[in-house]
């Protein structure tokens, strides 16, 4: 089906926040997700009869397993600091858009069912019932976040909009009104082992013509191993960096530094999957299940090391939650993660992003590059949300800003960074995060794109800038798509391992 | 022993019990309900020293608000910083002797009164001007807002245009600490002063003021960034390792 017409943002040379238009997205949802694949990953197949009560209980039992809802729902006084933060209504103007507005979805059925206000006053304080109007905004509006946090480094108490919808989308499958897009890839990541539903022995096909290709463009074996036993490094990657433009740049580069480094490396077909969409709709069990699927990947291996790959919200899940969800980490005194944790090298942070990996052997002295490899190109920096706000590389907090940029200015002679309050902690989402990356909402994800786009047109304006890495899939493919709505080259974005691999020396060569 | 006296003697035993009862269900609410993941918004602190330095800087200086908003900022930080002057200069009707600092503070919680109604005629001005404000405010915004410009107003009104007998308000509390009930002045503006008040100790637990106490909850702020050095589980998430 085609997406419904719509007009691409002018892009100005002073952004400015827009004026309320209500409704403007309240069309904007995408495909709900069908009986077959619902079920699969054991949610009710279509909204069940008695949703009203389900739902409400489903959110009782939320708000005793997550203090972050239960403090974020009493805490908001309405300041407002949060209205202008997200990408999604500075690019639409939907007032529904606002974080405080889209949390109030929730946060007036909280206070009419769990709140004595609430129930004794609800027009006073804004309490609602959960009619079908107020489902189906849930359905809408929580499907037009992308769980980037950008609201929370603004908001004074540090309320994450990202946790609300979350809870909003568990609640939603619960009762079986799920979103196909995020449930679909999360049934195939169990059956297949990736999202993109590439079986093992495809895999194993696109590996091998990869080094093949390799061999023809640079005349050295880089291999691209898969399930070696015994190897040092398990590399768990987002499965768009095996086949998908520009991401397979990345792949390549990844390959690169173990080869210069001498590093034995594999990757496992069980494990060919580093994105975790059981965190986009905020389901602890399914979050588990895709995150111990590394786990028995990495014992069945008996790698030392694990490192993830290129991917935003895969290094937060790996980052933040592995050691929580699977006991990859350090400092367990549970049997469970100590089985883990004693074949791992405790030398090596578990995990290490790869961009970790590569500043580390940077700084040693492993790798040597040819700088000028990269001239053709003017490079910027994109951090990517779940990057950016919600995980660190390095000792020191902040370094996952200042590593990719150290890389990038150890391979390429051209570097710019895009205005301050854009870049950093205060990165704009791509537009196409947090399991939103789907065809039907392509508006949403081009008017979301609207920020980063102004701050781009900026320095490709000034400064010439003709490329834009990145360190995640969902960033790659979304402005891979967005980009031309905006008439920027589709070819402007990569990965920074992209720009590792044009200007790495392999062997004597 | 006037009904009035009476019957504000009552009102502050139920206020002050269902302020303190209520806030510290909340608390024990938040302390008890577990945050299962590491969700720290980082760049953030990798020790305990460092979390109580992003709290503190939260907590006293609204860092967050200042990255975000300069306005809402500026009127937030002068509303409360005056509230606590204000609220250190009423210190003295609940100290015999008053404390040193206490006496050493009155002056500026004069000036505070002023300054504490106006950062909240900012704060209100902006939820009819900003479009984006106005959208989100309920009426519960309002009236919070006009229940604490109403205490300020009658404050300032009984200390510059129609004095009360204060000797005898402080009497009064005094009294009513140590369970020996003193005559209220009559006296309207009192009256109305005290009856917001008291409002405002009661809804505190059920109403958006829990954002005082919420935010040393906050797991975005008051998190170490240290998962991958220590391994955190909730005890239900514990559970599911059973199986």
């Amino acid at each position: 089906m085609a997406a419904a017409e719509f007009t691409t943002p002018e892009l100005k040379d002073f952004p400015a926040i827009p004026r309320l238009s209500p409704g403007a997205m309240g069309e904007s949802k995408p495909y709900v997700a069908a009986e077959k694949i619902n079920e699969a990953i054991g949610f009710p197949g279509a909204l069940v009869p008695d949703w009203e009560a389900k739902a409400i209980d489903r959110m009782g039992e939320l708000l005793k397993k997550y203090r972050s809802l239960k403090v974020y729902l009493d805490a908001c006084v309405h300041c407002g600091a949060c209205t202008d933060k997200c990408h999604y209504f500075l690019g639409t103007g939907d007032p529904k858009n606002m974080p405080v507005a889209r949390q109030d979805l929730m946060r007036g059925v909280y206070r009419r069912h769990f709140t004595l206000a609430g129930k004794l006053v609800p027009k006073l304080v804004g309490a609602t019932e959960l009619t079908r109007e107020v489902l189906d905004d849930w359905y809408k509006y929580y499907n037009q976040c992308s769980e980037c946090r950008r609201c929370s480094v603004f908001c004074p108490y540090g309320i994450d909009t990202a946790e609300i919808t979350m809870a909003g989308r568990e609640i939603l499958d619960s009762i079986g009104y799920g979103q196909k897009y995020s449930n679909e890839i999360i049934g195939k990541v169990h059956k297949i082992g990736n999202n993109l539903g590439l079986p093992g022995p495809a895999l194993a096909d696109t590996l091998e013509g990869l080094e093949e290709d390799v061999k023809e463009d640079t005349g050295v074996d880089v291999k691209f191993p898969m399930d070696v036993q015994g190897a040092e490094v398990l590399l768990v990657t987002p499965s768009a960096d095996f086949f998908a433009e520009p991401h397979i740049d990345s792949l390549i580069g990844y390959a690169k530094v173990f080869h210069a480094a001498g590093i034995s490396w594999t990757l496992s077909s069980k494990a060919s999957e580093a994105g975790n969409f059981g965190m986009f709709i905020g389901n602890y069990d399914q979050l588990r299940k895709i995150a111990l699927r590394i786990r028995e990947a990495a014992l069945e291996l008996g790698v030392k090391r694990i490192v993830v790959g290129e991917c935003g919200h895969a290094w937060r899940v790996a980052y933040s939650f592995w050691n929580t969800l699977t006991g990859i980490g350090a400092g367990a005194n549970d049997p469970f993660a100590i089985q883990l944790q004693n074949q791992l090298d405790q030398r090596y942070k578990q995990p290490s992003h790869i961009c970790e990996v590569t500043w580390d052997l940077i700084q040693r002295g492993a790798l040597k590059f040819d700088k000028d490899a990269n001239d053709q190109r003017i490079v910027t920096f994109h951090d990517s949300c779940n990057v950016a706000r919600a995980s660190r590389m390095g000792d020191t907090p902040g370094g996952q800003f200042e590593i990719p940029r150290n890389i990038i200015k150890a391979v390429a002679n051209k570097y710019v960074e895009m205005a301050s309050g854009t870049t950093r902690e205060a990165t704009f989402c791509c537009g196409g995060g947090g399991g939103l990356l789907t065809d039907e909402l392509i508006e949403l994800r081009v008017k979301g794109a609207l920020p980063r786009m102004e701050a781009l047109k900026q320095v490709v304006d000034q400064q010439g800038v003709n490329f834009m890495a990145t360190i995640c899939a969902i960033c790659k493919a979304q402005f891979t798509k967005v980009l031309p709505y905006y008439k920027f080259n589709r070819g402007m974005v990569g990965g920074v391992h992209q720009l590792v691999s044009t200007a790495i020396r392999l062997g004597d060569k | 022993m006037s009904a009035a006296t009476i019957f504000f003697a009552a009102l502050f035993y139920a206020a002050t019990a269902i302020l303190f009862a209520g806030l510290a269900f909340k608390i024990a609410d938040y302390a008890r309900t577990p945050a299962p993941l590491k969700i720290p918004t980082t760049p953030a602190p990798t020790g305990a020293g460092g979390v109580a330095l992003r709290m503190l800087r939260e907590v006293a200086l609204f860092e967050s608000l200042f990255k975000s908003n300069l306005w809402i900022w500026a009127f937030g930080i002068l509303f409360h910083g005056a509230l606590l002057l204000v609220l250190a200069r009423h210190l003295r009707y609940f100290t015999e002797p008053v404390w040193f600092w206490v006496g050493w503070v009155q002056p500026f919680g004069l000036y505070a009164g002023f300054a504490m109604v106006a950062g909240l005629v900012g704060l209100w001005g902006r939820r009819f001007v900003v479009e984006r404000i106005r959208y989100i405010s309920t009426p519960s915004d309002h009236l919070m807002l006009a229940l604490l410009a109403g205490i300020g107003i009658t404050g300032l009104a009984m200390k510059f245009l129609m004095h009360t007998d204060i000797v005898a308000v402080k009497a009064f509390f005094l009294g009513l600490m140590r369970f020996d009930l003193q005559p209220l002045p009559s006296h309207p503006g009192l009256y109305i002063h005290l009856t917001l008040v008291a409002l405002l100790m009661i809804v505190f637990p059920f109403s958006k003021l829990l954002h005082a106490p919420g935010v040393f909850f906050s797991p975005t702020r008051n998190q170490a960034d240290d998962p991958r050095e220590k391994r955190h589980l909730a005890p239900w998430a514990a559970e599911l390792e059973k199986n």
